[in-house]
């Protein structure tokens, strides 16, 4: 060991200790681990468990004596609820409305940014571009855009004879979901098209060149390839992009706020009104839950699905 | 000085058992080379030697000290790696000098002794460049100049000429040898190559399936190998093995004649015979033990590699020194050289006179 | 000989023709939104739905900047925003990292959870949130923001990191070990330069999530003195809404941190995002 002196010593304790090995073998992860596990722990996980208990409660900030646990109580207000009824229905209308022009006008980009043409450098970033604005800024605009007085859509719808008049869409019952539904399509696209793009792209193009030298037409290499390989990140895709849909509320309470008369409330929009207008939150809470219900059976059910297309 | 010892090592992923029985004594100095199929557990010897991965059981001692437990860093052992690990974001010379730099050496030394490994290495010019600007050469200098920097007590090497071409293999493996003369370090080298095992190692260990299945010199492993993997899976072309039983002073092809092979005749049990394919003779048809018709012939110059079809008997490769002029579908005769046979045991064990 | 078929011409006039209606549709709201913005007052009731503005003007911006409380918004949610963006991926790279290299007891439990958090609906958790915050006296205050935005955004930005890590060799790692690097001087000196693209990536992605948020910092922001810039121009489009010409000049204003982000991250848009998670 003397020949080895001219080394000098590694700086830190040396960690000779009996076992001290195997517990940083053990614990180092967690150490990583931690910072992460304790946010995400109390700003998230705690308050789910008492959002949940909440939804057992009556808490009226407006009310402060009528505090107190209630059982099931909520839970009854909303059966008979016919707003959460109706709230129910337009996210069903919202979220496949939404999911339905994204995926179909995704796939398409993602399709021809897959091929070479002049100027793709310029036109990829341009296209994404609606991914980066600000959720309220894509409302803010998108209500400015159904805005007769300084927007140009009613004129063109009126010109186009969809509207006898040109007036806001975002005032009429019928079509007031129809404004969230555009901005929507408009700020989701890019997402499914970087998606998808990335899984063309990992598409191995040996198999294109084995296709056309067997002589396959190029409608035969998009159904027999292409969208074989990339059906399983469709699934996923759609799966969590319409939970994810189902969930977000900044849309609607920017551009219509639930109106008119509830024809667009969708059930999260719901949940942020009561909480956030009428500083009811034990009832908030209870819509949540029953949101939290549904999604959890339309997971279920896509995974039972995903299961059985995967077994053939 | 550096005696590494593993006694009674063995290692788990869970349940499963990859490593065991590992009962290993390599004297100072010692070159030692594990070799082995893929899968049968000899990188993860080194790793475990290198403290990459956790010990499960037995003991590790560095002359005569546990290392279960101790971190890599404190083991003073070095490393290069297959994929050669040089670090993207620093230029050769900090490469090289960057174990000294963690050990905050003072510069005018790392200077110094990074400039006459570089020297040795041949590597003076390249010390301003990135990794990324290296031929695969270069790099696996580079690591190998990595690695002697520290005058470590003990070098690790996990096959590291896997990821060159042939000459530039060949070269390597001529460097590594003379590292290890001027050096007299104590080196551990895992390769799935067998040239590279009996060409550099003072003794190979050869490893299946997570056990040891003989220690020895390359001569040894050769000539003298302890069951029918190791026969097989040392020298090149593969040893002939050929079904036989054992009968009273010899051992019976099955399908053939039967070889007078004193000290292990037997009553009929189940055997191998094994015949390495330059310890076969080319005879005239009809002479010599067996008889049969030429498959494929190649004529590699040195030597000429003769496959033969034996009536009954089999496949049987033959190699003849030179040039033999023997044409496809041509009979000839095969004498197999009694004193170069083995005999296998139905288990594998190799069987002695 | 095989002949080079070459598409029709009809084909590419339909590609590009496809490929102008994507950039237009994609440019449109922006264009208009700018367009208004840049419109003198007195021009927006009489050619507000024309394609080009008979004259421009950045009075608008002038105004905004200068005259109304934007330029507090603007830094309280470039304060935010950051302080998300930086603790978000010093934390998500700590687990990212764990996730990538260790194999540990509970390590798919834990990614399920990360995972599910993704999911369910955040606003579930708005209620408790606000009394949580306000039990602790932090109503009000960007402290609480930055607590809540950075726990939203850490399992995303951990999956991030993780594919990040993934893509650098174990080995160099490994190396650093053997030379006498402890693993967090190893992460230190040879992990963490290489992975500088993938922090700046995630950090880019944080600040664009809590730049945009709006739902939590209604609820908990409603002093003037806090207010985040979406909050702040919200609360100025219910109390002023004829300013058209203000108002999109100030949504012009937020546009920008978003897109010289979106510039510096669209390089990684298409990698990071398949190999991270999934997630608007």
């Amino acid at each position: 060991m003397t020949l080895r002196a001219q080394h000098a010593p590694l700086p830190g304790k040396k960690g000779r200790a009996e076992g001290t090995f195997y517990w940083r073998y053990v614990m180092e992860p967690w150490l990583y681990l931690s910072p992460a596990i304790i946010l995400i722990g109390l700003v998230m996980l705690v308050p789910l468990a008492i959002g949940i208990s909440y939804s057992f409660q009556s808490i009226e900030l407006l009310r402060p004596m009528n505090t107190g646990w209630v059982g099931f109580e909520n839970y009854g207000d909303l059966v008979e609820d016919r707003k959460f009824w109706k709230s129910l229905r337009n996210t069903l209308w919202w979220t496949f409305g939404s999911v339905g022009f994204q995926f179909a006008l995704g796939l398409g980009l993602a399709l021809l940014l897959n091929t070479q043409f002049y100027g793709k450098r310029l036109i990829q970033p341009l296209v994404f571009l609606p991914w980066a604005v600000p959720t309220f800024l894509s409302a803010l605009t998108w209500a400015w855009l159904f805005n007769p007085v300084i927007g140009p859509l009613p004129h063109w719808l009126a010109a186009l004879g969809v509207l006898s008049e040109p007036y806001n869409i975002l005032g009429d019952p019928d079509l007031a979901m129809w404004g969230p539904i555009a901005a929507n399509v408009w700020y989701g696209v890019p997402f499914f098209a970087i998606t998808l793009l990335a899984a063309l792209q990992s598409i191995p193009g040996e198999l294109y060149e084995a296709a056309e030298i067997d002589g396959a037409t190029g409608w035969q290499c998009f159904t027999k390839i292409t969208l074989p390989f990339l059906a399983p990140m469709i699934a996923i895709t759609v799966m969590l992009r319409t939970i994810w849909i189902a969930n977000f509320a900044d849309l609607i309470f920017v551009m219509t706020g639930g109106g008119p008369a509830n024809s667009t409330q969708i059930l999260s929009s719901y949940i942020f009104t009561t909480a956030f207008r009428k500083l009811d939150f034990g009832y908030a809470s209870t819509i949540a839950v029953a949101l939290l219900f549904f999604l959890l059976i339309f997971a279920a059910i896509l995974l039972a699905i995903r299961r059985k297309l995967v077994r053939i | 000085m550096a005696r590494i010892a593993l006694k009674d090592v063995y290692k788990k992923y869970g349940a499963v058992e990859v490593l065991r029985d590992i009962d290993l004594d390599i004297a100072d100095g010692e070159f030692i080379v594990l070799v082995g199929p893929s899968g049968c557990g000899k990188s993860t010897l080194l790793r475990m030697i290198a403290g990459l991965e956790p010990i499960t059981g037995g003991e590790f001692t560095i002359d005569g000290e546990r290392m279960n437990e101790i971190a890599p860093r404190d083991r003073d052992i070095a490393m290069v790696f297959q994929s050669y690990a040089l670090y993207p974001h620093m230029d050769v010379g900090r490469n090289m000098g960057f174990s000294m730099e963690i050990r905050r050496s003072p510069a005018a030394d790392r200077t110094e002794r990074v400039a006459g490994a570089a020297r040795t290495l041949g590597l003076d010019r390249l010390l301003d460049r990135l990794p990324k600007a290296l031929s695969g050469g270069q790099r696996q200098r580079v690591a190998m100049g990595r690695a002697i920097i520290r005058d470590p007590r003990a070098f690790l090497f996990d096959e590291p000429l896997s990821n060159l071409d042939a000459a530039l293999r060949v070269e390597m493996r001529l460097e590594i040898a003379r590292l290890h003369q001027r050096l007299a370090a104590t080196m551990i080298y895992v390769t799935h190559d067998q040239v590279e095992a009996l060409t550099l190692a003072d003794r190979i260990v050869v490893l299946e399936g997570g056990i040891i299945q003989q220690v020895g010199t390359p001569l040894d492993l050769y000539e003298r190998p302890a069951n029918r993997f190791v026969a097989q899976f040392i020298g090149s072309p593969t040893m002939n093995i050929l079904p036989a039983e054992r009968s009273d002073n010899g051992i019976a092809i099955r399908g053939g004649p039967t070889l007078d092979l004193p000290g292990i005749g037997g009553t009929g049990e189940v055997a191998n015979l094994g015949v390495r394919p330059e310890h076969i003779d080319i005879t005239a048809p009809g002479q010599g033990d067996l008889t049969g018709v030429a498959d494929v012939v190649e004529h590699l110059g040195s030597d000429t590699n003769i496959y033969v079809d034996v009536q009954g008997v089999g496949p049987v490769m033959v190699r003849a020194r030179g040039n033999v002029p023997v044409k496809p579908r041509e009979s000839v005769g095969l004498r197999l050289l009694r004193e170069h046979a083995h005999v296998f045991a139905s288990d594998g064990v190799a069987l002695r006179a | 000989m095989a002949v080079l078929r070459k598409p029709s011409p009809l084909r590419v006039a339909g590609k590009y023709g496809a490929l102008a209606f994507y950039v237009a549709f994609a440019l449109f709201p922006l264009y208009w939104l700018l367009k208004i913005a840049l419109t003198p007052d007195q021009l927006i009731y009489s050619e507000g739905t024309k394609l080009w503005p008979g004259a421009a003007t950045l009075e608008n911006f002038r105004i905004v900047l200068f005259q109304s409380d934007f330029l507090a918004y603007f830094r309280n949610s470039v304060f935010v925003s950051l302080t998300t963006a930086a603790a978000t991926t010093l934390i998500a790279a700590g687990a990212g990292y764990a996730f990538s290299r260790f194999h540990f007891r509970g390590k798919r439990a834990l990614v399920a959870v990360m995972l599910v958090t993704q999911m369910f609906p955040l606003l579930m958790i708005i209620a408790p949130i606000y009394k949580i915050v306000a039990a602790i006296g932090l109503l009000n205050s960007l402290t609480s923001l930055i607590i809540v935005y950075t726990a939203f955004n850490i399992p995303f930005a951990t999956f991030l990191m993780q594919s990040f890590f993934d893509g650098i060799p174990k080995d160099l790692e490994e190396a650093a070990m053997m030379d006498g690097c402890t693993r967090f001087q190893a992460l230190r000196k040879v992990i963490v330069p290489l992975t500088l693209p993938g922090l700046g990536a995630t950090l880019g992605f944080v600040f664009t999530a809590a730049w945009s948020e709006l739902l939590f910092a209604l609820m908990l922001i409603n002093s003037n003195d806090t207010m985040t810039f979406p909050v702040g121009l919200l609360t100025f489009v219910s109390k002023f809404s004829v300013d058209w010409g203000q108002m999109m000049a100030a949504g012009v204003l937020a546009l920008v941190p978003s897109c010289l982000f979106f510039v510096f991250i669209q390089r990684y848009l298409v990698q990071g995002l398949t190999s991270g998670a999934v997630k608007g």
